[in-house]
């Protein structure tokens, strides 16, 4: 399929990896100012392409035509240069510099008189002006350390625009946005469409696709598959092409009758969130709603130990605590799976083993010497249970892939003996099929008695998993939803209420 | 998928990783071995260098190893070794041995609390915080002294340092091995082993994952300051003085070994074994040199060569890791 008005043509892209093949005969087209989502599973070979497209890794063969020439990149330089722009997943800004010093960045203007002098003023201006244009509401000296994860997304997304990008490739831009910074993002998205500028974009969100894609290209296990006109496919048809199965429902909930209160907090105060009263009952799935910001995160870290408490107290299996810790806090029993899997839940650099035992230590080696033969036995028992995939335990966490990273934060919580369970964003970044997977657990958990509380900011997942919702909003909790009641619009508009009182 | 495959990346990097600096150290002494058997092979070179100079660097090391691991340093393990052993020293030269040693390891205690409060509950930096504790400790010696050596501690006491058990292993080496013995089975064996390590490579995760992290650190620091003080007890037993001025020579030697030793800055990586042939390598270029007759100010120079290519050999292992994990990580 070859189209007359396409910027990128790609034709027989393959890659090998020692041992592996990450790409074989891959080939497709980006046409101009359209979008193409590029839809797979973690390890369907998405970021290695897109890799390869923007001069990161050099491909072993095949033919890469950019704006009509043949391209053979040597570095991220010579593609940008070119007009090739990457977002990646994880942002790759400068925290100590200010918004416009990152915007220029590698490409400063100078004062004209004074060669090699940096003209800042212009930098400002510029920023501004662009920053304006795109209706973001940003201070150009502001430094970038301060800005919220949105925002440094929002600078990225400028950064590319400045740059007069003609394909601008997106690494899952949405994952840490709210559901208002995802509009603004779609609006900006429309300009560069608007300005003949080619998207490539990568997302496991089914519900943006539809709103931003215009072709979905699909890939599993290294290989192209199809290419679906996303007003027109259905997403069971995207997903099973993905998947190469038919997942038959993602959500499941076996709901039973609650049991007694497990978790109860009164009058929680802490440095973002104030009189919070919420509890959770024994087999049941609870969610914080909410927008990022709210206060739901700081909560969980709180009650945790990690993050200090103002006043108020919780009660935890029939234990009042006012000032607790981490270790304490599992010591009673309460398992605490992090927003930030790479940075708080795993250790990347230890062994899978290493890390399924981390959290139950002194349960598993009471005389405190670890014995290794126990060790492997029981990371053995959880990588079997819970399907990692790896090679061995002995694998470094760092090197799987981010569904089976997630399953290995599972893995280790799920062997304490804990039975109140807080997951932060349990499925932020992984894929359909792992997706499923947690939805499946965390069901299972419930109904052997576990008490869990979600926290979630996808409202899909948490219409479709919960006993109750709590909804907050900066800092309070504004709303409690029993199941019945549940609905996505319901939540939202809770979530967001000020500001449209604000704005009436 | 699911690979097994051999894998070059892999392979050198572990080559590298657990030999590279057995291979130095063998380098060094085969090199003097052959070049200089006169003076070199022969048994009471052999043994000065083994049981008398490294025993007193690798005690130093281990600590500042382990502290290293916790993504810290310790700064302060030289003014700790001079300030137990000065504080002590009265007691000792008056016959009073218990009391002296018990104070002395005490003081150490004390100096390592300190840090271990104020890195893990106030939040300074470890270098600064070790940093303010070796200015302090080292001022109070000096107050203590008046700046003048202790010396001449009755000849019981000087046993510990320069006697042999049955005659023949020397205390010193002894004294060495057994601490090498618990720390080797501690960092490897142990479950507060596991925490340092998991402290060092990731803090809030070990935190999150309901270990004490906060009160790992401050142990380590804890045993740092109680290895420095047993140093200085021996130091002060086998020199027969207590000298102030020995301090910040300890600390920088102790940094240069654990490196050398393959112990990553980055935190979470290295081992006491490690450190000892970081600290062989440290000592018999030394003595390779004496031999040679090359003045002490180029052993400096060379010993510095080492730890740059000690470091140059930590980042190409950390490359070649990354490389493998991405490689792994895409060709999923």
């Amino acid at each position: 399929m070859t189209s007359d008005n396409a910027i990128l043509k790609m034709t027989g892209i393959t890659k090998r990896f020692p041992g592996t093949l990450a790409l074989h005969n891959v080939g497709f087209d980006v046409r101009e100012g359209e979008v193409v989502v590029l839809l797979g599973e973690n390890g369907a070979g998405k970021s290695t392409l897109v890799k390869i497209i923007s001069g990161v890794y050099t491909r072993d063969e095949g033919e890469i035509i950019f704006n009509g020439e043949p391209v053979d990149f040597e570095g991220v330089q010579q593609a940008q240069q070119a007009g090739i722009s990457i977002i990646h997943q994880e942002l790759n800004l400068l925290p100590e510099r200010t918004i416009a010093q990152n915007i220029f960045v590698g490409r400063e203007p100078t004062i004209p008189w004074l060669p090699g002098v940096i003209d800042y003023r212009k930098m400002v201006t510029d920023s501004k002006a662009i920053l304006a244009d795109l209706g973001v509401d940003l201070a150009p000296d502001a430094l970038v350390k301060d800005l919220s994860i949105a925002q440094q997304q929002m600078v990225e997304v400028v950064k590319a625009l400045s740059n007069r990008t003609k394909l601008l490739i997106m690494d899952e831009p949405t994952s840490s946005l709210t559901k208002r910074e995802i509009d603004k993002l779609f609006e900006i998205i429309e300009r560069f469409k608007r300005n003949k500028t080619s998207i490539i974009y990568i997302s496991h969100r089914m519900d943006e696709i539809k709103i931003v894609g215009d072709r979905a290209v699909i890939m599993r296990d290294g290989e192209y598959i199809d290419t679906l006109d996303v007003k027109a496919m259905s997403m069971d048809e995207a997903v099973s092409k993905m998947v190469g199965r038919t997942i038959t429902r993602l959500y499941e909930r076996h709901y039973n009758q609650p049991g007694e209160e497990v978790f109860v907090t009164r009058n929680l105060t802490g440095i973002r969130f104030r009189n919070v009263n919420i509890n959770v009952r024994a087999g049941e799935i609870v969610s914080l709603a909410g927008l990022v910001g709210a206060g739901r995160t700081e909560v969980a870290k709180a009650v945790f130990g990690y993050d200090p408490i103002l006043s108020g107290s919780f009660e935890l299996f029939g234990q009042t605590i006012k000032s607790p810790s981490p270790d304490r806090c599992v010591r009673l029993g309460m398992a605490f799976l992090p927003e930030d899997r790479k940075a708080e839940g795993v250790i990347l650099k230890m062994p899978v083993k290493e890390n399924l035992v981390s959290a139950c230590l002194s349960k598993l080696f009471p005389n405190g010497i670890i014995n290794s033969a126990i060790e492997r036995r029981h990371s053995e028992r959880f990588r079997r249970e819970l399907k990692i995939v790896t090679p061995s335990v002995d694998k470094l966490v760092g090197e799987l892939s981010g569904g089976n990273q997630q399953k290995v934060v599972v893995g280790k919580w799920l062997s304490t003996d804990c039975r109140f369970f807080i997951f932060d964003e349990p499925t932020r970044g992984i894929d359909v099929g792992a997706k499923a997977e947690i939805y499946h657990l965390l069901d299972a958990l419930a109904a052997k008695g576990a008490a869990i509380l979600m926290i979630s900011s996808e409202l899909n997942e948490v219409v479709g998993l919960s006993d109750r919702v709590y909804v907050m909003r900066e800092g309070d909790v504004v709303k409690e939803f029993p199941r019945l009641e549940l609905s996505q619009e319901a939540i939202i508009s809770f979530a967001i209420a000020k500001e449209d009182d604000r704005n009436a | 998928m699911g690979e097994t495959a051999p894998d070059d990346g892999i392979s050198l990097r572990v080559f590298l990783d657990r030999y590279s600096r057995i291979l130095i150290l063998a380098g060094i002494v085969v090199f003097m071995a052959v070049t200089r058997p006169d003076a070199f092979w022969t048994m009471s070179n052999l043994s000065a260098v083994a049981f008398q100079q490294a025993p007193f660097m690798i005690l130093m090391s281990f600590g500042m190893t382990l502290a290293i691991i916790t993504k810290g340093i310790d700064k302060s393990m030289g003014s700790v070794l001079v300030l137990s052993s000065v504080l002590g020293a009265g007691f000792v030269k008056n016959g009073q041995f218990l009391l002296g040693i018990s104070l002395a390891l005490a003081v150490g205690i004390a100096c390592g609390l300190v840090s271990g409060i104020l890195i893990t509950r106030v939040g300074v930096a470890p270098f600064i915080a070790t940093y303010g504790v070796e200015w302090v400790a080292l001022g109070l010696a000096f107050v203590y002294t008046g700046n003048v050596y202790i010396y001449d501690f009755p000849q019981e006491f000087r046993e510990i340092g320069t006697g042999r058990i049955f005659g023949i292993l020397p205390n010193l080496a002894l004294v060495t091995l057994a601490v090498f013995l618990v720390l080797h089975f501690m960092m490897r064996k142990t479950v507060f082993g596991r925490k340092v390590y998991m402290v060092g490579n990731n803090f809030n995760a070990a935190a999150l994952s309901g270990v004490d992290a906060r009160n790992t650190v401050t142990i380590v620091y804890i045993v740092n300051g109680l290895l420095a003080a047993m140093t200085g007890i021996l130091y002060m037993a086998r020199l027969n003085a207590a000298d102030p001025g020995i301090s910040a020579a300890f600390t920088l030697d102790s940094i240069a070994a654990s490196l050398i030793g393959g112990t990553s800055f980055g935190g979470g990586k290295g081992s006491v074994a490690g450190t000892i042939v970081g600290a062989l390598i440290i000592v018999f270029i030394r003595n390779g040199m004496n031999i040679w007759g090359v003045h002490t100010t180029w052993q400096q120079t060379a010993v510095g060569f080492v730890i740059i290519f000690s470091i140059f050999l930590e980042a190409t292992t950390q490359k070649l890791t990354a490389f493998a994990a991405g490689k792994r990580k895409t060709g999923e």
